[in-house]
């Protein structure tokens, strides 16, 4: 019988299932295949971009950004927003300078003491005052920066780091690499564990997916999105005063724009801005590309920084318009 | 009345005795008696705003009851949380699917109460073996590490099911559950069913086709009021009587009133106001020519699939049409525009109004005078009196039951929502008024009531174009109906040829004999 009674959505074909999981794997690895394809087009043009020296530079580079953005990771897989990293990063570095009296203990203690607070705080606001995550972390934005400037004599003071054990951990590290990278990298490892196959990482990626749906699921979704905002008060307190470590002092006014930075390298990692999907190789392949991009444009050298801003900017838009194109794949 | 059920019956899984809700002073419901035993698949029925939706969220833990008490397996219980009611094995399907559609089906299954490794970490292949294995004893064979979202709606409710009763759910109530769901789909649902209470899992069916309700299940319990008025075996009463009681009208007058509310229909008279020519897009529809004149109503019959919301949507310029002509009172206008099908007074009351229609946070008034909007405002600035003004005919004129006009739309009933809907496209002075769907989803008494508006609006000279998947509702609210099949005309049916039986003989194809496919075949494909 030739009725048109072909439903709309039936089984997929193999065909279907096929183009989706290429769709999906280009979405998550979408970012380590162009920053691959970055490195070798870069060694190929600039003789001083593949050196060891170099390399080790961008890692250096990269490693603050990095544990930041790990941080922003969880945040945004719930569907939420996190705009007082910047801030909050510069209370961590301001705050181990002045805790390096006290020695190494001091100078990593005291900040993630107090960046731990601010999640604390904003966790709360957001996870069981049922506040918008951008207005509440905007407010920290503000707040801290303003805090930050009050414990430095309106930014007058740089506080420095004279403790060599604290400056130590900035400068020196292992295997070539400086401390804050091998940091990073464990951060990476221990939250691509947690991601992948922790105890609330489904709950995290079910709150983004459908809040909703979690609740009435009977998931913790408060206590979850209430820990997002103190691992990334965590996160940004631990890179600052990583940091600072490295730079010997408190700098007040670091870390400006440095959420936005880090929320463009977790989209470009693939994770979906409006949460449930992501992972943290894909973060660490946003970071490194940005890192890179910026890094390249310094070895055209007649390039100015406001040049590496349009690139990175134009970046983003291609990412984000990839991204819809291909989830819209998947959607079949 | 009393539990007709004999006392050999099973003991009852969950109890509620002299249940009573009330919310500003108002009781939702009151002294309400429900008893549900293993293995028994009991309809809750009842028009909305009866107390059914409250009922459910006093049972699942969403409200605690004010008064009277609940019993699980013979002992006092509480909820103060759905959680609480989930650990206590009553588990809940609702009309949207209720799960994460990002994630995979294994993922979705064991959301909660993942399986874990002895490093505590989850073990995803335990789970995906598990969520198979749990699939598979409802023969459901799916792949489990695909997301959800890949699957089709029926799929996802099964699975939905599969979570709900791996839970160790011992009642399962499901609220609408096959609104969204394809015939197909349906089938496998009361697969699934038959099979829960062959476990001695008590179900609770909510639904508002009366047809699914008497295919499953046994006992019935009817809410009328926030009371309970009818308790008893689902095989003693018929159709009419359930209506009646429901309604709490005479069954005579039930009967004497027809299955649905339309008047007498005639056809329209003069030059036709919307003529459609060689309507065609790739797939879709082709060549279909249609003519409306005003004060009819045609009906659009055709199974799914056939294009009838395609031609629908292409004559109201939300499809892009590849061919094809529309012209209104002689008037051309650009196909694949939204903007000029309404300024030509062309508009379409879409088939999913919470997805493409109602706008939920926002008032009455608000959602009513949105569309005519750019009409009212001079200079960008409306006037709230006139807004008021076309707010206050069409609430009165469509008998909108609300608080006032601000009242915010999400809080209405279906019904309501849906004469809202009603409300905006009338507000813009149309000559055509296309219906998809007009009474699906919503209860006897507003199917009724929005039925008889359709008539009055045809009799005032509007024409009409009606879309409807229940066969009586397009036969006795039509004076023609155009049957679309394989996306084009397949016949027109007029006068004395409007009837089931023809409407049904043209929806399969001219030649196919009724015989071939009883007519209870051919209404599940619908």
């Amino acid at each position: 019988m030739s009725l048109a009674l072909e439903p709309s959505v039936g089984p997929a074909t193999t065909k279907q299932v096929t183009r989706e999981r290429i769709a999906g794997n280009v979405q998550r690895y979408g970012a380590a295949i162009v920053l691959g394809l970055l490195l070798v087009v870069g060694s190929f043009a600039f003789p001083t971009f593949p050196t060891l020296s170099n390399f080790t530079n961008i890692a250096t580079q990269s490693s603050f950004l990095l544990i930041v953005a790990v941080g922003m990771t969880f945040v945004i897989l719930t569907g939420g927003i996190d705009l007082s990293v910047g801030s909050v990063y510069a209370l961590g570095g301001i705050l181990a300078a002045y805790g390096s009296t006290w020695g190494i203990a001091g100078a990593v203690l005291l900040p993630l003491l107090a960046c731990g607070t601010v999640g604390i705080l904003q966790g709360l606001l957001i996870a069981y005052g049922g506040m918008a995550p951008f207005i509440v972390t905007l407010a920290g934005l503000l707040g801290i920066r303003g805090l930050v400037f009050a414990l430095t004599n309106e930014g007058a003071n740089t506080p420095l780091i004279k403790d060599a054990s604290v400056t130590a951990l900035g400068q020196g590290g292992m295997l070539g690499l400086r401390w804050p990278v091998v940091i990073a990298v464990v951060v990476v490892v221990i939250g691509s564990v947690l991601l992948a196959r922790g105890r609330g990482s489904q709950t995290v990626l079910a709150v983004g997916g459908s809040e909703s749906a979690a609740v009435l699921m009977g998931l913790p979704v408060a206590r979850v999105k209430f820990s997002v905002y103190v691992v990334s008060g965590l996160c940004a307190g631990l890179a600052g005063a990583l940091n600072a470590a490295y730079s010997s002092s408190g700098v007040p006014t670091v870390g400006v724009g440095l959420e936005l930075s880090a929320i463009a390298a977790v989209v470009i990692g693939g994770t979906l801005l409006t949460g449930g999907r992501g992972n943290l190789i894909g973060t660490t392949a946003g970071v490194l590309l940005l890192t890179v991009i910026q890094n390249l444009i310094n070895q055209i050298g007649s390039l100015t920084s406001s040049v590496q801003a349009v690139v990175s900017g134009i970046f983003l838009a291609v990412v984000v318009i990839i991204q819809t194109v291909l989830s819209r794949t998947q959607r079949l | 009345m009393t539990d007709q059920l004999s006392t050999a019956a099973p003991a009852p899984v969950l109890e509620a005795r002299g249940v009573g809700k009330t919310f500003t002073g108002v009781a939702a419901l009151q002294g309400v008696d429900f008893t549900l035993r293993a293995g028994e698949s009991l309809a809750l029925m009842g028009e909305n705003g009866a107390g059914k939706s409250t009922l459910i969220k006093v049972l699942t833990g969403v409200y605690q009851p004010d008064e009277g008490q609940m019993f699980l397996h013979g002992e006092p219980a509480s909820f103060a949380k759905p959680v609480d009611a989930q650990h206590a094995g009553i588990s809940t399907i609702y009309q949207e699917v209720n799960l994460v559609p990002l994630m995979t089906v294994a993922q979705n299954i064991f959301l909660g109460r993942e399986p874990r490794n002895r490093f505590g970490l989850i073990d995803f292949r335990k789970m995906q073996e598990d969520a198979r294995a749990l699939l598979a004893t409802y023969d459901i064979h799916v792949d489990v590490r695909r997301p959800l979202r890949s699957l089709a709606l029926g799929m996802q409710q099964m699975v939905a099911l599969a979570r709900a009763v791996s839970i160790d759910a011992r009642v399962v109530i499901m609220d609408e559950p096959t609104s969204s769901l394809e015939a197909r789909e349906v089938e496998t649902l009361f697969r699934v069913i038959g099979m829960l209470r062959s476990q001695g899992i008590a179900i609770v069916y909510v639904s508002h086709r009366m047809d699914e309700i008497f295919a499953i299940c046994e006992t019935v319990t009817v809410l009328r009021d926030g009371k309970v008025v009818h308790n008893g075996r689902l095989a003693d009463l018929s159709r009419v009587e359930l209506v009646a009681l429901m309604l709490g009208r005479s069954v005579e007058k039930v009967k004497r009133g027809g299955v649905t509310a339309f008047g007498e229909v005639k056809e329209g008279e003069g030059e036709p106001v919307l003529t459609a020519r060689d309507l065609s897009r790739k797939h879709q529809i082709s060549g279909i020519g249609l003519d409306i004149r005003p004060g009819e109503v045609v009906g659009l019959g055709g199974l799914l699939g056939s294009g009838r919301s395609e031609t629908l949507k292409a004559m109201a310029g939300v499809m892009q049409l590849d061919e094809g002509s529309l012209t209104v009172d002689g008037k051309r206008v650009r196909s694949g525009s939204v903007a000029a099908a309404i300024k030509a007074g062309v508009v379409m009351l879409p088939e999913d109004r919470k997805a493409e229609g109602i706008i939920p946070n926002l008032s009455i008034r608000d959602n009513i005078v949105l569309a005519a909007l750019p009409r009212l405002s001079r200079a960008g600035f409306t006037s709230r009196a006139k807004q008021d003004a076309i707010v206050d005919v069409f609430m009165k004129r469509l008998r909108i039951k609300a608080a006032s006009p601000n009242q915010v739309v999400s809080e209405l009933s279906g019904g309501n929502q849906q004469k809202v809907m009603i409300a905006r496209w009338l507000a813009m002075n149309p000559k055509v008024l296309l219906l998809d769907e007009p009474t699906r989803g919503i209860d006897v008494g507003a199917k009724a009531e929005v039925q008889a508006l359709i008539n009055e609006l045809a009799d005032e000279g509007l024409a009409i174009v009606l879309v409807s998947s229940e066969l009586e509702e397009v036969v006795e609210g039509s004076a023609r109906v155009v049957v679309l099949r394989d996306g084009s005309v397949e016949r027109e049916l007029r006068g004395s040829e409007v009837t089931e039986q023809h409407l049904m003989a043209a929806l399969v194809g001219e030649n196919h004999s009724p015989a071939e496919e009883s007519p209870a075949e051919i209404k599940e494909r619908l």
